[in-house]
């Protein structure tokens, strides 16, 4: 392989570890920052990915035999509109993060009140539910067939070989805005009323803080970050089906990105995964055994567990202060 | 006095036990089928589910109870233990010369049931260890449930990641020889292992019955469950009912796993992971803790199950048992027979 085609591979290995990126931030906000367990990830990636394909993809074609009878075709709607900046691509992303915090809130109404677990289990059947409706309504989503006519963002301004590289720049910019906004939000009063809600509820509540509203909240932003996540990735690959919404790549491999980049900490949640997805891409190189993928679904459980015991605060701990202004 | 305070007064009398509502859901269901609105074949199909269901959740329920979290590792160790049977299957018991297939009624033969145990047992040990090795470390160090739970996410993962590399993605299947469905009367056809499975279940949940209520490690298992503090200072050995937790609930879900395996006449590594749903389901509406509760919340998220499949496409079956635990989390989270949140 020459020079040139190492760099291709590395941009593309790197569109998908900022993907990733963005999911490991709304798990952040879930997991690390208000102690929300969800191992639903894959319900709202699903959510999001659908609700912006299916708004910017054309209509169905009678000589084509697709079954789904919604295309929003927005590329075309907003013709003059699009301004030759594609804006199309913002209303799509904007529409998934609300169709994802709009599908978290009866989830996190039914289960945010009772023990921690229930909401575990409740996510886990979500996404499976969502799944399974996307597999077979296939009025809505064309089944197992997927969508694959999803427009690319700015497809005209570069060649589709050298795509990814602008992609690079868009998944960095949304993924920058994201980082600023948690950032912003976690730093803010109503982070912390998040963060003393994880330590201990009861002080929070005594101190006449409504648990439920806020939880909620934090659980509406992580599932919206998340939908997000899914509109990029679809706008990326340009095919999604439910085979793509599989627990291992929709919802593991970011459990272990968290874990051991840093719960709490939105840095090492991006550090963490480009560390994961590099080890993942990189193990593709071993020879034999190593290679196989489900050694690395293997791996991926021993991470999860390794930082848990070993490390409890992944590469990049939590960082222990009150304000940006008082150290 | 006035018709109205008898009634009442004899209301007050008939103290309505869960066996009572039981009862009457059983003399609906009958009556339901014989004006032909449901199909009885579907109930009956769906009380062979319940026994599987049962079979992991009671064993679900146990850690639950006694270890206070919930455990997301256990329909993969169903999965691990229907694939260390067809090892013993496939491997010792096939240079031996065992690998007849058709025993009696069943398709399966009785290589099945010599492997049967050894699963039972390494599931066990398995599971003793990962307490060991985890678990108790996690304990130990005081962390939250819900940190332990999230570790039984990577066990979970873990372990299909171990079925996955020594045995691969594909389909498998134990030796069998293919039999007719048995004809029942009103039009209930089973299908030929079904004695079998529900024989296990009845079987392996009477003597769960018998230990948890006759033996002394059983007695203290329930007091556990019932107050962890309040057992402890009375003396029992926590250390020794954890490990007899770990072993029954193990074993419990290798049964299930075969069960599974044997029911649905495949084994897939995603078997065990999609099975939690209805696991804790079954859970959730017996009430933590309760291993019969289980049991009946296993035989309802079956029956319905089933049944649903009279008007909703049969794919969805798992999101009938997640509406149900919806309901059941939005009504009543302490379960039906009451148990302990």
């Amino acid at each position: 392989m020459d020079i040139l085609g190492i760099i291709d591979y590395t941009v593309g290995w790197a569109v998908v570890a900022g993907i990733y990126a963005v999911f490991s931030l709304g798990l952040n906000v879930h997991w690390g920052f208000t102690g929300l367990f969800n191992i639903g990830i894959a319900g709202f990636f699903a959510v999001g990915a659908y609700t912006s394909a299916l708004i910017t993809t054309p209509p169905p074609k009678e000589e084509l035999f697709e079954d789904f009878i919604f295309g929003g075709n927005l590329p075309e709607l907003l013709g003059v509109f699009n301004l030759g900046i594609d804006l199309w691509f913002l209303l799509a992303i904007l529409a998934a993060a609300i169709a994802a915090g709009i599908i978290a809130i009866p989830i996190g109404l039914l289960t945010i009140r009772l023990k921690e677990d229930y909401l575990a289990i409740t996510t886990l059947g979500v996404a499976e539910a969502i799944r399974l409706i996307f597999l077979n309504e296939k009025w809505l989503s064309n089944g197992s067939r997927g969508l694959y006519n999803i427009p690319k963002f700015l497809g005209d301004w570069v060649s589709p070989a050298n795509y990814n590289y602008l992609y690079l720049v868009v998944i960095f910019v949304v993924l920058g805005t994201l980082y600023l906004i948690v950032k912003r939000a976690i730093n803010s009063p109503w982070g912390r009323v998040l963060k003393s809600i994880r330590e201990d509820e009861m002080t929070a509540q005594a101190n006449g803080k409504n648990i439920l509203s806020f939880k909620l909240q934090a659980f509406i932003l992580g599932a919206a970050i998340m939908g997000i996540g899914g509109a990029l990735y679809a706008h990326n690959i340009r095919f999604i089906s439910p085979i793509t919404f599989d627990p291992l790549y929709a919802t593991f491999v970011i459990w272990a990105m968290l874990m051991v980049g840093g719960s709490g900490n939105n840095k090492g949640a991006i550090l963490g995964a480009f560390v994961v997805w590099g080890i993942w891409a990189g193990t593709a190189f071993l020879p034999g055994f190593f290679s196989d993928p489900s050694t690395r679904l293997f791996m991926i459980g021993v991470l999860i567990v390794a930082a848990i015991l070993l490390k409890p605060g992944g590469i990049m701990g939590e960082e222990r202060k009150i304000s940006e202004n008082k150290p | 006095m006035d018709i109205l305070s008898k009634i009442k007064l004899l209301g007050n009398r008939i103290k309505l036990t869960p066996i009572h509502y039981f009862l009457l859901v059983v003399m609906v269901i009958i009556i339901l089928s014989f004006l032909s609105v449901i199909k009885l074949e579907l109930v009956v199909n769906g009380l062979i589910m319940g026994s599987i269901i049962a079979m992991g959740s009671m064993g679900l329920t146990l850690v639950y109870g006694n270890l206070k979290f919930a455990h997301i590792a256990h329909g993969d160790f169903m999965t691990l233990a229907a694939y260390i049977v067809l090892f013993i299957l496939m491997v010792p018991l096939h240079s031996m010369g065992l690998q007849s297939t058709g025993l009696g009624p069943f398709t399966f033969g009785y290589p099945l049931l010599l492997a049967l145990p050894f699963a039972v047992l390494i599931a066990a040990l398995a599971a003793i260890t990962l307490d060991v090795v985890i678990y108790r470390r996690l304990r130990d160090r005081g962390s939250s449930t819900v940190i332990i739970a999230m570790c039984s996410l990577g066990v979970a993962i873990a372990l299909r990641g171990i079925v996955q590399v020594i045995w691969g993605g594909d389909i498998e299947q134990y030796p069998r020889l293919s039999k007719l469905y048995y004809q029942l009367p009103m039009d209930v056809r089973i299908p030929p292992d079904a004695i079998f499975i529900t024989g296990v279940a009845l079987i392996s949940t009477f003597f769960l019955h018998l230990f948890l209520t006759k033996s002394k490690i059983g007695k203290a298992m329930r007091a556990t469950a019932d107050n962890t503090e309040l057992a402890r200072v009375t003396g029992i050995n926590t250390n020794l009912v954890t490990m007899w937790t770990w072993a029954l609930s193990a074993g419990f879900a290798a049964i299930a796993g075969v069960l599974l395996a044997v029911f649905q006449a495949q084994l897939l590594p995603s078997m065990g992971w999609s099975f939690l749903i209805p696991l804790f389901a079954a859970v959730i509406l017996g009430g933590i803790g309760n291993p019969y509760g289980a049991f009946l919340g296993a035989m309802i998220v079956g029956v319905s199950g089933e049944v649903s499949t009279q008007w909703i496409n049969p794919s969805y079956k798992p999101v009938i048992a997640f509406a149900i635990l919806a309901i059941m989390l939005l009504m009543r989270p302490q379960g039906i027979l009451g148990g302990k949140d």
